[in-house]
């Protein structure tokens, strides 16, 4: 008996010391690469071609920075990422909520009509060509809206919001309308305040997916001012690879420069959301367990 | 028998109008949503028809002439297509195969730590990646694989090779590339679902094992799987109706010039059709044949799965 708890001790103290070391290589695998982009974003030109660096920069250097931000395009790009991100999250947000708010009303007439609906538009869509046509006959192309209006709705989350909506006390929506509010009154003064953590999930999910996307840039958008930082790094990427397989053992200042270009815009591209991270972390495990109740 | 039938449905109609102008209030909150999923949802499906008509850039989506089945014919002779199949199926089955378990065996060694902090930490790192766009990690890819990056110098260092060289201009080895940096980006966050159902589980379970003489394999063999049964086969199903559409934005950041042959993928092929080739008709036709065969698998997976968990369906 004695000789048996000692043994399995032993044992968990092994699988212990495993699990620890392995996971530690896990967090190292992750970590060093993306370690190694940051300080090399700070290399001169002259130690990127060189290489042999792995957690210390040779040489340390603003000159990617500095050739980054001469670039007024640059500017002009993080400027169509901030606002597309912050009216298309604001005003997703808010239609899902109304929407969800709606159809939480097991009374509402049509009911059955609008759920079978949207749970088809959960399982089919045109694809890509039948919603570019779309969006073309619509005169979305090259419009700053077409990053916000086709965005503005998704039934999933409509799915969320209203499940949380239920869990709402009945009597609140009843004593305000008794005191002569109506569904719009109570829908803003009421459930909106109550159900703003539900809402910052989605907001956060609808922020990043928004400020990551490239695929309607790169779908529907060829004016160079409405693009994002996304599609903006995309180009130096495409064009610094064609340029490297074009002078391979050619010139490599051309291919360091903007090798440091790419960095820099790399690292500026991320920044904000690892400085939203802390934040962003807060919800993200609330909101995959709001997304997986619904299955 | 016909007027008994008809009177009652004026008068729901009636009441239905009624009751609806009464609403009106409410009803202008769905309403927009409504007309939203016509416009963005079923105006594409119908559109769809293009894959059975010739489409040019003078026709509107009506005055195409039909052509029935012609499309899908070209198809199926089309090598360009077959290989993007290959290609897909390919990259699907590496990230099936070890993707997919790479995910459930993280979380169970998150799950044992007993450290608090550390785990805290774990878990911070491992979600991070997951944030990255395929459009940032595609460029860093690019940069740790250059002849002067990260990649290179490892091997370098660890004196594996000898000279430098830029695998993402390999085309045998482009499968795993975007095998490893999907798994590298998405395994983290694939933990947090079966974390959080394995906190559900009542832990005199293991208490007892424990007293039993069950050593720490052999709980997790025998509690956690168990308990994760069907979570598991959700997420199987899922993967295997996904199977024919790969990522997008993955294979348009590190799909280049010399890769290409191994890189093409059938989302890919179809963006490359429609989008910068303009043949609508054919692209569509491609992706239209797509959802077909992933409904189809969706179908089969539920039914197998199904089987397994004791005839108890998953979705």
């Amino acid at each position: 008996m004695n000789r048996k708890v000692v043994k399995q001790d032993l044992d968990s103290r092994i699988f212990d010391a495993l699990n620890v070391s392995l996971l530690f290589i896990f967090t190292v695998i992750i970590v060093v690469p993306l370690w190694n982009v940051i300080i090399s974003s700070f290399s001169s030109g002259r130690a990127l071609a060189e290489g042999g660096f792995i957690f210390w920069s040779k040489e340390f250097s603003l000159e990617n920075y500095r050739a980054v931000f001469q670039d007024q395009s640059i500017w002009q790009s993080f400027f169509i990422s901030v606002s597309k991100t912050f009216i298309g999250v604001v005003t997703h947000v808010f239609f899902c909520a109304m929407v969800g708010y709606g159809l939480s009303k097991r009374y509402i007439r049509g009911r059955k009509l609008y759920v079978a609906l949207g749970v088809i538009t959960m399982f089919f869509s045109g694809g890509m060509i039948p919603t570019y046509l779309l969006i073309k006959s619509l005169g979305l192309l090259n419009s700053f809206w077409v990053y916000i209006i086709p965005a503005l709705f998704s039934y999933y989350d409509v799915v969320i919001l209203m499940n949380f909506f239920r869990n709402v006390p009945d009597s609140l929506e009843e004593s305000a309308k008794i005191d002569g509010a109506g569904d719009w009154r109570v829908f803003l003064k009421i459930f909106i305040p109550l159900s703003m953590p539900a809402m910052a999930t989605i907001a956060m999910f609808n922020g990043v997916g928004q400020w990551n996307d490239f695929m309607t840039t790169k779908l529907y958008i060829t004016d160079q001012a409405l693009y994002p930082l996304q599609m903006k790094l995309y180009e130096i990427i495409v064009q610094s690879q064609t340029q490297s397989m074009q002078n391979v053992g050619g010139s490599a200042v051309i291919e360091t420069t903007t090798k440091g270009v790419q960095l820099a815009t790399i690292v500026i591209t991320t920044l904000p959301i690892v400085a939203m991270y802390p934040v962003l972390q807060r919800y993200f495990i609330s909101g995959m367990m709001m997304g997986a109740v619904k299955e | 028998m016909r007027t008994m039938k008809e009177k009652p449905m004026g008068q729901r109609i009636k009441e239905f109008v009624a009751d609806f102008r009464r609403q009106w209030e409410i009803q202008s909150m769905v309403i927009p949503g409504i007309i939203f999923m016509i416009v963005f949802c079923f105006i594409p499906i119908y559109g769809l028809t293009i894959a059975f008509k010739s489409y040019t850039v003078i026709d509107t989506l009506d005055s195409a002439p039909w052509v029935g089945l012609d499309n899908f014919r070209i198809i199926l002779s089309d090598r360009y297509f077959w290989d993007a199949v290959v290609n897909t199926l390919g990259i699907s089955f590496l990230k099936l195969g070890i993707g997919f378990i790479i995910p459930i065996i993280l979380a169970i060694m998150i799950y044992e730590l007993n450290i608090g902090r550390y785990k805290k930490f774990v878990q911070t790192i491992s979600y991070l990646p997951h944030f990255l766009s395929w459009i940032v990690l595609g460029g860093m890819l690019i940069t740790w694989f250059s002849t002067s990056g990260l990649f290179n110098q490892l091997l370098l260092n660890l004196g594996l090779i000898s000279q430098p060289q830029n695998i993402l201009l390999d085309p045998g080895k482009y499968w795993w590339i975007a095998t490893l940096s999907d798994i590298w980006k998405e395994a983290g966050w694939g933990t947090i679902l079966y974390l959080a159902i394995m906190s559900k589980i009542d832990p005199t379970y293991y208490e007892a094992a424990k007293i039993d003489g069950a050593g720490r394999l052999r709980q997790i063999w025998n509690i956690t799987l168990p308990n994760m049964k069907t979570i598991i086969s959700l997420n199987l199903i899922l993967t295997v109706s996904g199977l024919l559409g790969s990522n997008l934005d993955q294979t348009l950041v590190l799909m280049n010039s010399q890769n290409r042959e191994r890189a093409e993928v059938i989302n890919s092929y179809v963006y490359r059709m429609g989008m910068t080739q303009g043949d609508f008709s054919y692209a569509t036709a491609v992706g239209l044949g797509v959802s077909i065969v992933s409904v189809i698998l969706l179908v089969t997976a539920n039914k197998v799965t199904s089987k397994l968990n004791d005839n108890q369906s998953v979705l």
